[in-house]
């Protein structure tokens, strides 16, 4: 007798796994020291660990909004427990209050009306029209509706106050740590100044991101901080659930894009002859075509499969799931040529090398070759266009959204966001909330992800630096 | 004319400035040559850059002066330099390759400095371009003036190098390493040439190199430079005859040739301190043979020990004990049997491709015919200017590249055509050592795996602990210590990397063993380092070498036999007293006069090659030495000569032989 | 010359045919036109009758590759493979659901796609070049740092937003230029500065951090240093040297979306209202009519294989290396 059910949708399975992979990775790396040294260089780098920062919050975000679950009905003992339709996650569990506190359709950012003008029965008046007070915000002021700004200004004060606490509490009990390590390290003789971890970066975003998410979150029980959308949803719960799209666009596209372009970029570049033509014909043929018809005709057809075979999928979300996975997949299929051609081009630069000829002269088979010699020397380049690649397909989805080959219309991510709120611009006065929402978080994703990539590329290739 | 004092530079890393060049001073007068020599990373490039104050981004000179008829450099202007540069002083550059911009024509490189520095343009500038071409030895001219760089040559790329710093009328020339991407013979033409212009024209030259030969060759005075401070100046004749710095007289020795054939080299342990650690006292003194109490705290001060030879160090003696330090090496020597590895009339022709359909419309004859044989416990060594094939034939050998022809038999069995498990066991028995330590280890295996790589592919040694123990073993036999294990390739010297690529090879106990250049990326200490170590290896395991190199001083000190290759072809063979005594073939002959020879009692009789080695894509007909040929006649424009034996062992392939 | 661009085009050839052959698959094969009648007239009105018409209609009610009720030539040339596809090759794009033809329409819309992406693209070029010289220039120094994250910034903001927020502020706050719409004639400079500005501004982030490298890569070279040791002014050392050995990655990176911009920007044309290639497609994609999306991939491999072919050209005329080899 479970108060919930799981359910495990495909693409929770498939971030799951992404964040294994990457656990596996880290694990990696710490065994080996060639990598090490090349992302401590990262971690010494200000802006590249300032955005890691930001990145992991989403990241967060991302995974809490990716353990899903149906609640328990309320059944009578005894019988057998029936469970809700509506598949939630635990971010919508944590953030119930936003996902049920919704109003009847637009209303701006703290705002204690709506935006539309109602006929409402006023008693002794009869009936007036006039913007009615919402359901959920601000309901706490009564009838002072105009000690709104100075009720807002004292939980913001207040929550910044604790921001600042518990920042503080973090930053000494790490500066303590850092001075345990430092003596230990200075015992040993080892002095690291030159890549040290950029601590001080991280306080300093963290810091910031409490200052303004503390008060965020205080203020959001009571009020829609970012407003509501048509339907009257609160723009804030959007963006938070826009997120793990936006992450599993961008990191699961590259699940399906790396094994095409390491496997193929390094068979033709090794081996040459016939199989270097097949890859290099196959891989111009995709690149011809223009990227966004590709993935139009791909998706067009996609929806045709779907629309077609509606007893495929039991519920809503997980048709939306496996239409964004879908998506992610034809993303993949079409975006793989590029890293391909530049893993072609460095696996023919390292078959010359003489480390590789060496091998070749003992005998080595071309698989241990391939695994031992040449992968690791690439990996740089994999993981660099990793990094680059996922702020470009992020803001792609907004694009595709736009067009209308995205994601499911009724799955929440920034580009039907934009997508819905786009219209409103030609209303008056403008419903401007819910695009700005949608715009800078969506800003803030990809400015962290890009300043994030510079880091990583500066550390990893030796050219730039 | 020049007078540089006290001047000191070096670089930003982080918040930290590391100094290269601590406090030198040297002086150049008209017409004269100064050389600084020394090791890679001793800080004479920079110098040269900061005389111009063109040092890179990161570069700061940090004190001294640099005056230039008594004028401080240092303090000019940015636009006041700039009339420097070019004008008064001019600088050529070690890669003359890349220091041409690709897309300007020749003329037009040139030009350019005509019009900054002499304000000259169209005709007149034009004249004077065709007048500096045919100064620095370019043939037709008024072609070569439309054409970019890529349609020369390296040795003319160099000559335009020339022209273009020759262009302002400098009072002063800086070469840095001016012939060190060159071959012997067109690095013979180019320092004929600036000797000639110099004298010509009575500049001041500071010639940057870290060759004792092309010193000899050229310089008036010579600077030596350790670790950013210069160690000795002394006039040619001194340098030579008697070098006082500890560090001098170790490079002296380090230097194989024939008379010290079977002798250990001298070699210099240890490596020059790194930038960020420099000692307190002597900074020669952790390698230094004759060390004192005094040299570990106190640096030493500039002394004058004679006239015009100065000195930084301590140490008074002179060089005693040179030839006590040296150890007598056991050789195997005389008639070791059958050949271990026979070589038929072996070719590697690659296909050039070309038009619509990629039809195959010529070969590049890399390796054209070429046959020999390697006895067991000797040293076979392949000589040639770059382009003659010689590489291609290691790797052929190896099957690294499969042979268009020809059989390789390595103790009686065919290696050309196996295949797949066969191939693999035969390979056991031969290996490689390749050039570059830089790009002969992978970056990302530690040093015990790449050792057990070799063990692991041909199934040597399967036991966990015995084969570590062999690996144990091996580093030992090649000089580096057991921790090395753990280690990764980036941790090491070149030269340290070079013992770890030979202990790699030695791990499957091949019989002979490939050394293609495997000292020419290394400095002379370090050189010496590993010559001896393959001596002493040879010596132990009686494992054959074929040594490929363009080196003819180690090819005296190391080699028994010698074939030397020309276009594909082997033109000479014989023992190694044979070909460089008694050399019949007149390429080996030029080679042999074109080697800068460090020492100054030796007068070269001058056998200059014109040209350069023309395209194995294209090969002269007849003989393919003839255009080059000073004894050419008719016949040799026909026919390719027939092999003629001079004695049993000896081999010339000549019309003309003597 | 002749033959190496002959050789090209023959290259061309089979690529063509392998786009060709993936959008066939992906067309008809992926789904059967069965599949796509049902899609197309919708759950309430689906009849085996009503699909055979529709299919009819359309001529997709022939079989795939081989028609065997046809004889002789007519058994491949009556299939759907022949009549869709390959005729493609000849400039024959069949009509699109509303009965009009493929090919004249695009005949005609490819102008003002023309008309905005050609200054886009070459002021974006300019802008972005010069930016990317001067941050070159002032490499290493705090200017350089901040431009290169402001362009980092840039290039991190979507592309949606340039133009939604541009067409608010500069249309609707400042009512500067018309919304949306385009013009016959010289009248439609108005229409077009608007998205020519939208569409430089939003590039320029991209594409000046990437000219950036190009030059920094360049400013190390070995040239670099002999050219200042002739003492030429640092200007002299940026525009002779640096930028034409610069502009051969540059021209090259950049030549081969030239044919492209027949094909205009999808965003662009459906928000400005521009009658162009873009929001053809676009349209084409909402109505879900096929056989122009079909065409428009076809056009837009096609482009781009001549824009290769250009590429190579270009090669040749900037770089004498290849040129004269």
């Amino acid at each position: 007798m479970m108060p919930f059910q799981i359910v495990v949708l495909w693409s929770d399975v498939l971030v799951w796994l992404l964040f294994a992979a990457a656990i596996g990775f880290a694990v990696l790396v710490a065994h080996n020291p060639p990598l090490l040294s090349a992302w401590r260089r990262v971690g010494a780098s200000r802006l590249g660990m300032a955005s890691a920062t930001i990145l992991v919050a989403f990241i967060g975000i991302g995974l809490l909004d990716s353990l899903h679950f149906r609640q328990a009905l309320d059944g009578k003992p005894g019988q057998k427990t029936q469970y809700a339709v509506e598949v939630l996650s635990l971010l919508d569990a944590l953030a119930s209050p936003l996902r049920l506190n919704n109003e009847k359709t637009y209303s701006a950012p703290f705002a204690t009306r709506l935006y539309a003008k109602e006929t409402i029965e006023v008693p002794g008046l009869g009936a007036v029209r006039e913007y009615p007070r919402l359901k959920n915000a601000g309901k706490h002021l009564g009838e002072h509706e105009e000690e709104l700004l100075a009720d807002a200004a004292f939980t913001a004060w207040r929550a910044i106050l604790l921001a600042l606490l518990v920042w503080l509490a973090l930053t000494a009990w790490l500066l303590q740590r850092r001075a345990a390590a430092v003596d230990a390290s200075r015992r040993a003789k080892t002095s690291g100044d030159e890549t040290e971890f950029a601590w001080s970066s991280v306080l300093l975003t963290l810091l910031l991101m409490l200052m303004v998410l503390t008060p965020l979150f205080a203020l959001s029980g009571k009020y829609h901080v970012f407003g509501t959308d048509k339907v009257g949803q609160d723009v804030l719960y959007q963006v938070l659930k826009s997120v793990r799209t936006g992450l599993i666009i961008g990191l699961v596209t590259t699940l399906v894009l790396l094994p095409l372009a390491v496997g193929l970029g390094i068979v033709a570049g090794y081996f040459r002859g016939w199989v270097d033509d097949l890859i290099q014909y196959v891989y111009t043929v995709l690149n011809s075509i223009p990227g966004v018809l590709l993935i139009a005709a791909s998706v067009l057809m996609m929806q045709v499969i779907i629309d077609t075979h509606p007893q495929w999928f039991a519920t809503a979300a997980e048709r939306a799931d496996l239409r964004l996975l879908a998506l992610c997949f034809i993303l993949g299929m079409t975006s793989w040529t590029g890293l391909c051609r530049l893993l072609r081009g460095e696996t023919l630069k390292l078959r010359e090398l003489e480390y590789i000829q060496a091998a070749q002269a003992f005998g080595v088979s071309h698989g241990r070759i391939i695994v031992r010699h040449i992968l690791p020397n690439l990996m740089h380049i994999v993981i660099i266009s990793l990094v680059m690649d996922f702020s470009g397909l992020v803001l792609a989805e907004a694009v595709l959204s736009y067009v209308g080959i995205g994601v499911d219309p009724t799955m929440t991510s920034f580009g039907t966001m934009i997508n819905n709120a786009r219209m409103e611009l030609g209303r008056e006065p403008v419903v401007w909330w819910s695009l700005a929402a949608a715009f800078s978080a969506m800003f803030i994703l990809v400015l962290a992800a890009n300043l994030f990539a510079d880091a990583v590329r500066d550390a990893f290739d030796p050219r730039v630096a | 004319m020049l007078q540089v004092d006290d001047l000191r530079l070096g670089f930003v890393a982080g918040k930290k400035n590391l100094i290269a060049v601590d406090g030198i001073s040297f002086a150049i007068a008209r017409g004269e040559t100064l050389a600084l020599l020394g090791e890679s990373g001793c800080g004479k490039s920079a110098t040269a850059l900061a005389l111009l104050r063109l040092l890179p981004g990161a570069g700061r000179i940090f004190g001294g002066q640099v005056s230039l008829d008594g004028e401080n450099l240092l303090q000019l202007s940015e636009a006041k330099m700039r009339q420097v540069r070019g004008g008064r002083m001019a600088m050529i550059f070690q890669e003359p390759a890349t220091s041409l911009n690709p897309v300007l024509t020749v003329g037009r490189q040139i030009g350019e400095v005509l019009e900054q520095h002499l304000k000259l343009s169209g005709a007149a500038a034009r004249e004077r371009m065709l007048a500096l071409l045919r100064q620095v030895g370019i043939a037709d001219p008024e072609r070569r003036l439309d054409e970019y760089p890529f349609q020369l040559s390296g040795g003319m790329k160099q000559r335009v190098m020339i022209a273009i710093a020759l262009a302002g009328e400098p009072q002063l020339l800086i070469a840095d390493e001016p012939t060190t991407a060159l071959d012997v013979t067109v690095q013979a033409q180019i320092l004929d040439l600036l000797a000639q212009l110099q004298a010509e024209r009575g500049m001041g030259m500071l010639l940057i190199t870290h060759d004792l030969g092309v010193v000899a060759r050229m310089a008036q005075r010579i600077g030596v430079m350790y670790a950013g401070e210069l160690v000795e100046v002394a006039s040619r004749e001194d340098f030579f005859s008697r070098p006082r710095h500890p560090y001098t007289q170790a490079l002296f020795a380090a230097l194989p040739d024939a008379a010290h054939r079977g002798q250990k080299l001298l070699t210099i342990p240890g490596l020059v301190p790194s930038l960020a650690a420099m000692p307190a006292g002597c900074r020669f003194a952790d390698r230094c043979a004759q060390v004192m109490a005094q040299c570990r705290t106190q640096s030493p001060a500039w002394r004058e020990v004679a006239p015009g030879h100065q000195l930084r160090c301590h140490w008074s003696g002179s060089a005693g004990g040179e030839s006590a330090l040296r150890h007598q090496l056991s050789e195997i020597n005389g008639d070791a049997g059958k050949p271990c590895l026979e070589v038929s009339d072996l070719k590697v022709h690659f296909p050039i491709r070309k038009g619509v359909l990629q039809r195959t419309v010529g070969h590049v004859f890399a390796v054209d015919g070429i046959s020999m044989a390697i006895l067991p416990g000797r040293t076979l060594a392949l000589v040639g200017e770059s382009g003659c094939g010689k590489t291609t034939v290691g790797k052929a050998l190896l099957q690294l590249v499969a042979p268009t022809a020809g059989s390789v038999r390595l103790g009686g069995g065919e290696l050309v055509g196996l295949k797949g498990k066969r191939l693999r066991t035969v390979r056991r028995h031969l290996q490689m050592i390749f050039q570059d330590p830089f790009a002969s280890l992978n970056p990302r295996l530690r040093v015990g795996e790449i050792i057990a790589e070799g063990m692991a592919a041909l199934r040597l040694q399967t036991e966990a602990g015995a084969r570590h123990s062999a690996i144990v073993a091996l580093l030992k036999q090649v000089g580096l210590a057991e921790e090395a294990i753990e280690r990764y390739p980036h941790e090491f010297s070149g030269g340290q990397r070079q013992r770890i690529a030979i202990a790699r090879a030695l791990a499957v106990q091949p019989e002979v063993l490939i050394c293609d250049e495997p000292t020419s990326a290394l400095d002379v200490s370090v050189q010496a380092q590993i010559l001896n170590l393959l001596k002493a290896l040879q010596a132990e395991l009686g494992v054959a070498y074929l040594f490929i190199t363009h080196n003819f001083a180690v090819v005296e000190y190391l080699a028994h036999d010698v074939a030397v290759m020309y276009l594909g072809r082997i033109v000479e063979r014989g023992r190694a007293e044979e070909v460089l005594r008694r050399a019949q073939h007149p390429y080996t002959q030029a080679l042999l006069s074109a080697v800068p020879t460090p020492r100054i009692d030796v007068i070269s009789q001058a056998v200059r090659l014109a040209g350069e080695t023309p395209s194995p894509a294209n090969p002269p007909t007849g003989c393919h030495f003839h255009p080059r040929c000073p004894r050419a006649q008719a016949i040799c424009r026909e026919n390719y000569p027939p092999a003629q034996a001079i004695s049993s062992t000896h081999a010339v392939n000549c019309h003309f032989p003597g | 010359m002749l033959a190496y661009i002959l050789r090209r085009l023959l290259y061309a050839l089979p690529i063509l045919i392998g786009v060709n052959l993936i959008t066939f698959a992906l067309f008809f094969i992926v789904n059967t036109p069965d599949d796509m009648a049902r899609m197309q007239l919708g759950v309430k009105r689906v009849t085996p009758e009503a699909i055979e018409r529709w299919k009819s209609e359309r001529g997709y009610d022939k079989p795939l590759f081989i028609n065997a009720a046809a004889s002789g030539l007519a058994t491949v040339s009556k299939t759907i493979f022949f009549e869709k596809s390959a005729r493609m090759f000849v400039g024959d794009f069949g009509r699109a659901e509303d009965g009009r033809d493929i090919a004249r329409e695009i005949g005609q819309r490819m102008w003002p796609s023309l008309a905005i992406a050609l200054p886009t693209f070459i002021l974006g070029l300019f802008v972005s070049v010069c930016l990317a010289l001067t941050l070159a220039f002032f490499r290493a120094t705090v200017f350089d740092l901040w431009g290169v994250v402001l362009c980092v910034a840039m290039m991190s903001i979507s592309g949606l937003f340039y133009i939604i927020g541009g067409q608010y502020l500069i249309s609707k706050l400042w009512r500067l230029v018309p919304i949306s719409g385009f013009g016959d004639g010289l009248d439609a400079w108005r229409f077009l500065i608007l998205p020519v500005l939208i569409g430089v501004i939003s590039g320029i982030g991209s594409s000046t951090r990437w000219y950036r490298t190009i030059f920094l890569e360049e400013v190390s070279k070995d040239y670099v240093r002999t050219a200042r040791a002739k003492g030429l002014p640092e200007t002299i050392v940026f525009f002779r040297h640096i930028l034409r050995n610069a502009l051969i990655p540059i021209l090259t990176g950049v030549v081969v979306v030239i044919p492209l911009l027949f094909m205009g920007s999808l965003l662009t044309e459906s928000f400005f209202g521009i009658p162009g290639l873009g929001s053809y497609t676009i349209d084409a994609i909402n109505a879900q009519d096929f056989a122009v999306v079909r065409s428009m991939v076809f056009i837009g491999s096609v482009l781009y294989i001549v824009g290769l072919i250009l590429t190579d050209i270009s090669y040749t005329l900037v770089d004498p290396r290849i040129r004269f080899s």
